[in-house]
């Protein structure tokens, strides 16, 4: 098994979302890679298109949207699966759904259901992807719980939701993520409704989990502190592009694209006290009804020329990181 | 294994299509307005009901009959040129009737629940937003009065308070308002909590002020719903009351006093155009506020996506 | 630059929520969302208010600023030679001093009423405190808008047609309008969006300075808190953990449970990546607290004490003293600190 074998790749996806009767372009052409035993964050403000990106892969897109164009190739053990030619509840998508590609949702507080017990929403997914008795399906909850870190997990899996507090949810959660041992697990801001410390407890899991089976994960957050802690791999969003992508050495060291720059200055980071400098990013997210032209980030963009007027292609800096900008050499060299 | 096409994509397409020429209409100011206008039983309804309203109110020139005059040479004629749903008993021309009785029918449906909605939501609103003992006392009263069997108490409202249409507004506003109460409560609970409230209680502005100036307008879209759909139960409940002849005094025409011959078995048997007219007229006003409620309701739901 | 000029002293506050049960809905028990704090402010700085979810922090703001009732303790705000205590006051005393302290929100979605224009949000508070004539509320109005980067005329949008950011800058209008000298700004930037988080943490700067104001900053983004604060309190479970200058607390966290919550930040820094301490369980439920120090059952350092250090920590609950002896002084709440 190479180190760099791919499991997901992603081309040229668009996702439009049809609400109110308009054509909202969620996604306008995004195309990543993911690899085995790697952390790909996607980072972004809210509306630039992370969540949709996650929902598009597990087919989970709200009724009004649709897959445009694109490609969504899943590379399993046993060929390649077009993800994006699949129906969207047929059983070839149930089966990869959970099996294969799992989920972990923001707010753990309601993606548990409070009338059942713990355990049986655990072992759910196993129950149709799996044969296995009752009794083995408890015991493999109790075993995910253990490993979750949860104590006393013989006793806890015969719990409810609501007898859990939110860090010991999010745990059942990725227990129930991880259950059928996913080759991919997809992540959508795990820990934003969580407080810091228990942040802590769920990023280590999740590193954990990682190296134990192998499984590549997809994290999505707006959290710059969370990517340079967890990723391998990062793509920066902005108004359903991905503005640049590379490995998390190329992007947070060498930010080539204007937005990233910017966005990597306009945080305050823990430990430089009060005298740092930062310089917000001017203006606002533009209305994704009015979208510019040209260039997405064109209104906002100190670097800004004639030029920006057209959609940029995808330049790329090396061979692991590209920006989606007519500028990124002088980004580059001002940084 | 490729994806069907559905009945969606096909709306999609035109969609897209549109935006990419750049000729997508702009969405309409006014998005409330639009849910409501594209559903169908909704706006059926509202044409029914205003017809209905402005056919009463305009009740001398829709016919030349006098609802009262009595025409001993025409008792139970059956509908035609002249009478176009016939005479009753004494000779009056029931079309008249009909359409005179809506005019108190509908002032006592729609009086009535206004008069609820005042007590209703007046007192929902404070005592809500103010809590405490004031709020539990309400409540229990409410409570008190929504499980008393209300038509037992009407009956016993109209014996005590006499047979007056001024007496029935009064006693359907006394028992009717624990619905609106509660609604109200309901939602100036939540709507207490928002963080622009206690941005007012922080700048020490009183509670008068902040309770009905500026949280009670947020709550008025359900409370709207809810005045109709009480509209149309009042006005089967005054049609109910007339038909026992405990409503509206017998003399003036109402929906329900109209049924009230039905009583006879001999004209209920023989001259359906007496009572059928009366009766559909009651059931097709009632339906059709009910879905202009029902509408209304989904347009202020923010969580009906569609 | 601070002065050393008290502006608020609060003195053991405690803020009690009783908890019903039953029929008869009896208090069984009751909530120590803030139980004893002591602190004083001084005027011109700004204080940051730390901890995590239910630590009490926003409680202790609310208390203040008396929207929620403290059931014992005494705040005083001092006003030249005269000083009030806020839980004491006379009605026309009252009305003063809910000028002087206002507050900033959270969430942009539901701090403004969506049923006004701006304008009719922000005049009543003004007519309040006297000012007659509706073409000077529009001015005044119009002015406070400028002052937070907005511009006039938007008084008279509703507030949905607002952005996130906008409308928070709404928010920090509406708490400037009756001239405040103290504003509690609880988790102002949260809720934004990172680019937008930076335009409002300078604007908040920016206002400060142009008028002089106090402010106390409550919240749970330590990264945040770093940037805009002077001096920095850490609260964990209704009470100050940590008390210091906020350079001395980065750098040299006291108490163990400051350690940990620092090490947990994230930073979006590749060079510096720090050991992470990670805490076990979670935090314990505020209705009965764990004895002694409320931290001792999460506590790493807890583990290596002695067994006759164990018990003073699990016995006796530890005081809010100056740790150091340095000029600054630097407050810590533990037996045994680093």
């Amino acid at each position: 098994m190479s180190a760099d074998q791919k499991v997901l790749s992603v081309k040229n996806l668009k996702t439009y979302i049809y609400v109110n009767n308009r054509c909202n372009k969620a996604l306008d052409g995004v195309s990543f890679d993911v690899y085995r035993g790697k952390t790909l964050c996607i980072v972004g403000e809210s509306g630039c298109g992370k969540s949709i990106t996650a929902s598009s892969i597990t087919q989970l897109l709200p009724k009004l949207s649709r897959i445009e164009s694109g490609e969504i190739i899943y590379h399993s053990e046993k060929g390649d699966i077009c993800i994006d030619q699949l129906e969207r509840n047929g059983p070839e998508m149930r089966a990869l759904r959970g099996a294969e590609i799992s989920m972990i949702f923001q707010d753990p507080m309601t993606a548990l259901n409070p009338v059942y017990r713990i355990g049986a929403q655990i072992s759910e997914g196993l129950k149709y992807h799996s044969k296995n008795t009752l009794a083995q399906l408890k015991q493999i909850s109790i075993e995910l719980l253990q490993q979750m870190g949860i104590p006393l997990a013989a006793q806890r899996v015969e719990d409810y939701s609501h007898q859990f507090s939110g860090g010991m949810r999010q745990r059942a959660m990725i227990a129930m993520a991880m259950s059928c041992k996913p080759k991919i697990l997809i992540a959508d801001e795990p820990t934003t409704a969580l407080d810091v410390t228990i942040q802590a407890q769920i990023f280590e899991l999740i590193d954990e989990l990682k190296q134990r089976h192998n499984t590549a994960v997809i994290l999505i957050t707006h959290d710059m502190g969370v990517v340079a802690e967890l990723a391998d791999h990062v793509a920066v969003m902005y108004m359903g592009n991905i503005v640049e992508q590379g490995t998390i050495d190329d992007v947070l060291r060498r930010p080539a694209h204007p937005y990233t720059e910017a966005l990597l200055k306009s945080i305050p980071i823990l430990g430089k006290g009060k005298q740092q400098q930062i310089i917000p990013i001017q203006g606002s997210t533009p209305d994704p009804y009015q979208r510019p032209k040209g260039c997405q980030f064109e209104p906002r963009c100190p670097y800004a020329t004639e030029q920006c007027q057209i959609f940029p292609d995808s330049q790329p800096i090396s061979g692991t990181h590209e920006a989606l900008c007519w500028h990124s050499e002088k980004v580059l060299s001002h940084a | 294994m490729t994806r069907r096409p559905t009945r969606l994509d096909k709306k999609f397409d035109i969609l897209r299509e549109r935006t990419e020429r750049g000729t997508l209409k702009a969405a309409s100011s006014n998005r409330a307005l639009n849910k409501l206008a594209s559903n169908k039983l909704a706006v059926l309804g509202l044409a029914f009901v205003t017809i209905m309203i402005l056919a009463s109110v305009f009740a001398p020139l829709v016919t030349q009959y006098d609802p009262q005059k009595v025409d001993l040479r025409m008792m139970l004629k059956p509908p035609s040129a002249d009478h176009i749903l016939g005479t009753d008993k004494i000779g009056r021309d029931v079309f008249a009737r009909i359409i005179y009785g809506g005019r108190i029918s509908i002032l006592v449906g729609l009086g009535s629940a206004l008069g609820a909605a005042l007590i209703g939501v007046s007192i929902g609103a404070y005592t809500a937003y103010k809590g405490g003992w004031l709020d539990s006392t309400f409540l229990r009263i409410s409570e008190v009065v929504m499980s008393f069997p209300q038509i037992i108490l009407v009956l016993m409202l109209v014996t005590i308070l006499g047979q007056s249409l001024m007496n029935l507004i009064i006693i359907f506003t006394l028992t009717g308002w624990g619905s609106l109460y509660r609604l109200t409560r309901a939602q100036m609970l939540s709507l207490r909590e928002e963080e622009y409230v206690q941005a007012l209680r922080a700048f020490g502005l009183n509670t008068f002020t902040i309770c009905f100036k500026h949280i009670l307008p947020n709550a008025l879209g359900p409370i709207m719903v809810n005045i109709t759909l009480s509209t149309a139960m009042f006005i089967l409940q005054e049609a109910g009351l007339s038909f026992l002849g405990l409503g509206v005094p017998l003399n003036i025409p109402t929906w329900g006093n109209i049924l009230n011959v039905a009583q006879d078995l001999r004209i209920l048997q023989n001259y359906w155009w007496v009572w059928l007219p009366s009766a559909m007229t009651i059931s097709l006003f009632v339906l059709a506020i009910n879905f202009v409620g029902d509408g209304l309701r989904d347009t202020t739901d923010p969580t009906m996506q569609g | 630059m601070p002065s050393q000029e008290k502006i608020l002293h609060i003195k053991g506050i405690k803020t009690h929520f009783p908890v019903r049960k039953g029929l008869l809905r009896t208090v069984a028990a009751h909530v120590k969302a803030v139980d004893g704090v002591d602190l004083e402010i001084y005027r011109g700085e700004t204080l940051g208010l730390v901890g995590e979810s239910g630590c009490g922090k926003t409680t202790l703001g609310k208390s203040i600023i008396q929207l929620v009732e403290a059931v014992s303790g005494q705040i005083l705000y001092y006003e030249g030679e005269q000083t009030f205590d806020l839980l004491n006051l006379s009605p026309e005393e009252f009305k003063h001093i809910r000028q002087k302290i206002q507050i900033v929100f959270q969430d942009p979605h539901s701090s403004l009423n969506p049923a006004f224009t701006v304008f009719g949000s922000l005049q009543d508070p003004l007519k309040l405190y006297g000012v007659k004539t509706k073409a000077e509320r529009r001015k005044i109005i119009g002015d406070l808008l400028e002052a937070v980067n907005m511009r006039r005329e938007q008084m008279d949008n509703y507030p949905h047609e607002f952005s996130g950011g906008q409308r928070q800058r709404i928010g920090i209008a509406r708490a400037l309008c009756v001239n405040p000298e103290i504003v509690i700004c609880d988790e102002a930037v949260s809720a934004l969006d990172v680019s937008i988080q930076a335009q409002v943490l300078q604007l908040l700067q920016e206002i400060k300075e142009a008028r002089g104001l106090t402010y106390i900053f409550i919240t749970h983004d330590l990264s945040v808190v770093e940037y805009i604060s002077d001096r920095v309190a850490v609260m964990y479970l209704g009470k100050i953990v940590e008390l210091a200058e906020s350079e001395a607390l980065y750098r040299t966290p006291r108490h163990p449970y400051t350690q940990a919550l620092l090490s947990a930040i994230p930073i979006a820094d590749l060079d510096r990546k720090s050991e992470r301490i990670v805490l076990e369980g979670d935090v314990p439920n505020p209705v009965s607290p764990p004895s002694g120090c409320a931290f001792h059952p999460r506590c790493p350092k807890f583990k290596s004490l002695s067994e006759p250090e164990k018990q003073h920590c699990m016995g006796e609950s530890p005081q809010l003293s100056d740790a150091t002896q340095l000029t600054q002084p630097h407050l810590v709440s533990c037996h045994y600190p680093n």
